[in-house]
């Protein structure tokens, strides 16, 4: 499929806000630190699950995640470490999770990329995919019925625009302008299953016209473009205009996950792709914004030392006590505080 | 089956803020009344389903709520169950008492994932509670056919981190209702359609004491105990009110909650009385009653003077015809005959 790329929004360089492209080189190249390191573990028989990771596609997670509050959701999904980065997971909390530790939010009761901390407002997701989707859309029913004024950010990759519960959340978010920014990670390939073969539509954001809601494509390896198109429908949303749909072109220049050699992916279009690497082009942005390459090269160095510590104490835990594990299943009477981040009431609705 | 019986707005009285006892309030009167104290009572609660609004519904449960508390507490939903199912999810976990109606019971196999694989498993994974209410009306007795008639509980009672209630009177139907409602954990809840309008009992409206997952001897025995829950409850006591006349006295146990199953009042009658028959209607492999017979024969064994026995469904899909649906459904001339079988040996 060929990209109409005068659609496509791009970051407006003259503008570029120093501060918040430092901010988003510093997550999108400590995500890209921390997958780089399991992926060594890996091959040295030091990670006894899967690696998953979003190589290349940091700009996205990032970008869009960047543009959130403390009090807003994001529901990230396997390629979307940095999104729990920026919202607050730690490295070595991401590590124990994959390392099968406790000191983490699930505890070894789910583990690698299935995490999240809703304390933190980071919705953890499941296997089945947009299955957070659903949910992302009823964070989003529950701001408009409780006066929050507070944005819920997804994503899902071009595969899972495919599903059912991705039709019918983006149909009822429309219907009920909730304050959702739904984000399409479109990485060219679900698996093995290339675009091709994945829908018809011209565009998936041109979906979006058929769910009353707008509808914008980004560059999705430009991370300051990503961060002002979803700072754009998290304002517009937390103002009451209704739901965003935004399809980020990108690529998954790795397999699905490291056992897979991808061979199915022709050679040249991979090339391409890594050859518009986003950490490398934000990197050159902001060097011709006449940010010294020593302060760049600070942010990599200082990332990789946090990480080398990181997984030093991950692999020193403990491992998960089953004793109790029965006991677990269901939350007992007295449990229903609030898990999310403190609230925040819209002077509209106080009104 | 939905009956064009109206229903007046009898709740309109006042009632909802006086503990009286109402009379003659049929099952479905009672889920109404349920749902209309919940909203009344906590701001926290919202209605979510398809049709529940102007029209109350498919049977008519939520006649007069929407017309009560407007749009933004009932909340009428397009043909979208995994989406109503996922917002339920995430209104609960944003502080709200989201309660589901599915149309009928069979459709909830449409939401399995969110209910299975995110609401069941939450609170495992990250300590979240999810308090919503899925009801769903299943059952058949109706000639509803195999997609009106389903009775799913059992698949969602071998899920862990849900609860399933299955009411078998009026003041369960209410109290079961509001205790889900309280309860911090994913509750489906099904309402048997063939009860809605066929029972009718005194219905106190207060808010219920106790926890959800208690099972109730509603008819005390010597001889025997007979494990029920749902419809086939009635016919339950209908078969021991015609064993106590031939001298067999049955105790009749109500389940009420399927998952998780109160096995410490089942094997206390159990171990009274010495034998056992489980009534249900659904299907009859891995139905709630193996599990049960599992569990008795795992710690009751010895205190048993006979094989445990099952009146269940055959295992096919439920019938359409009058003739076979009347066949498929366990009837109390299968129970009666399966309870002298039992006390015979």
């Amino acid at each position: 499929m060929t990209i109409a790329h005068d659609k496509i929004e791009t970051s407006a360089m003259p503008n570029l806000n120093v501060e918040i492209a430092l901010a988003l080189l510093r997550w999108m190249d400590l995500s890209r630190a921390i997958e780089d390191k399991l992926h060594i573990m890996k091959r040295q028989g030091r990670l006894p699950g899967r690696l998953v990771t979003g190589r290349g596609q940091e700009a996205i997670p990032v970008g869009a995640t960047l543009a959130l509050a403390s009090h807003d959701i994001v529901c990230p999904l396997h390629r979307d470490l940095g999104a729990n980065l920026v919202k607050g997971l730690t490295p070595e909390e991401f590590i124990r999770s994959y390392l099968w530790k406790t000191g983490h939010p699930s505890e070894g009761r789910d583990s690698d990329v299935h995490i999240g901390d809703l304390r933190r407002g980071i919705y953890p997701m499941i296997s089945h995919l947009p299955d957070s989707w659903p949910v992302a859309l009823g964070f989003g029913m529950a701001s408009r019925h409780l006066g929050l004024e507070r944005a819920t950010l997804a994503f899902c990759g071009d595969g899972a625009t495919s599903t059912g519960a991705w039709h019918e959340t983006l149909n009822m978010s429309g219907l009920f302008k909730t304050p959702n920014v739904w984000v399409i990670e479109n990485n060219k390939y679900a698996y093995s299953t290339p675009l091709a073969k994945q829908y018809a539509a011209p565009s998936l954001a041109s979906r979006a016209a058929g769910y009353g809601m707008p509808g914008v494509e980004v560059d999705g390896n430009d991370a300051v473009a990503v961060y002002e198109v979803v700072k754009d429908a998290v304002d517009r949303a937390r103002a009451g205009a209704g739901p965003y749909l935004i399809e980020a072109h990108t690529m998954r220049v790795e397999g699905h996950a490291v056992h897979d050699n991808a061979s199915y992916v022709p050679a040249a279009l991979v090339e391409e792709w890594k050859a518009r690497d986003p950490i490398k082009g934000l990197r050159e942005q902001l060097r011709q914004a006449g940010v010294g390459a020593a302060q760049i090269e600070d942010i990599a160095a200082e990332n990789r030392r946090c990480v080398d510590d990181a997984v030093a104490r991950a692999e020193a835990a403990s491992s998960p006590d089953p004793t109790r594990m029965e006991e677990e299943v269901y939350a007992p009477p007295e449990a229903s505080g609030w898990v999310l981040p403190p609230r925040r009431i819209t002077a509209r609705d106080q009104s | 089956m939905a009956e064009e019986q109206q229903v007046t707005g009898w709740f309109d009285d006042g009632s909802a803020d006086s503990p009286a006892a109402v009379e003659a309030t049929t099952y479905l009167e009672a889920i109404r009344a349920a749902l209309e104290d919940e909203l009344a009572e906590d701001e926290r609660v919202v209605l979510i389903g398809e049709d529940i609004g102007i029209m109350g519904g498919a049977f008519r449960v939520t006649e007069g709520l929407w017309q009560r508390f407007g749009d933004a507490r009932v909340i009428d939903a397009p043909i979208s169950e995994i989406a109503i199912s996922g917002a339920c999810i995430g209104m609960a976990i944003s502080g709200m008492r989201p309660i589901a109606e599915f149309q009928f019971a069979d459709f909830i196999s449409c939401a399995y994932d969110q209910l299975v694989n995110e609401a069941a498993k939450l609170y495992f994974r990250f300590k979240c509670p999810v308090p919503i209410v899925m009801r769903a009306p299943s059952g058949g007795g109706v000639g509803a056919g195999p997609y009106h008639s389903q009775s799913p509980e059992a698949v969602f009672a071998h899920c862990p981190g849900l609860k399933v209630v299955c009411p078998g009177s009026v003041q369960d139907a209410y109290d079961l209702l509001r205790l889900a409602v309280a309860d911090p954990n994913p509750v489906l809840y099904f309402e048997h359609k063939a009860l809605y309008r066929s029972v009718k009992g005194t219905l106190q409206r207060r808010r219920p004491s106790g926890v959800l997952q208690r099972a109730r001897i509603v008819r005390p025995g010597r001889d025997i105990t007979l494990v029920s829950y749902a419809a086939t409850l009635l016919r339950a006591l209908e078969a021991a009110d015609r064993l106590q006349r031939e001298g067999i006295s049955v105790e009749v146990l109500d389940l009420r909650c399927i998952s998780p199953l109160d096995f410490a009042t089942i094997a206390e009658s159990v171990r009274r009385t010495a034998r056992v028959v489980i009534a249900h209607e659904d299907t009859r492999t891995l139905g709630i009653g193996a599990e049960i017979a599992a569990r008795l024969s795992e710690f009751c064994f010895y205190e048993l003077d006979a094989p445990v026995a099952r009146v269940t469904s055959p295992d096919t899909p439920i019938p359409a015809a009058r003739s076979l649906e009347e066949a498929f459904l366990p009837s109390v001339e299968k129970i009666v005959a399966a309870v002298r079988d039992c006390v015979a040996q």
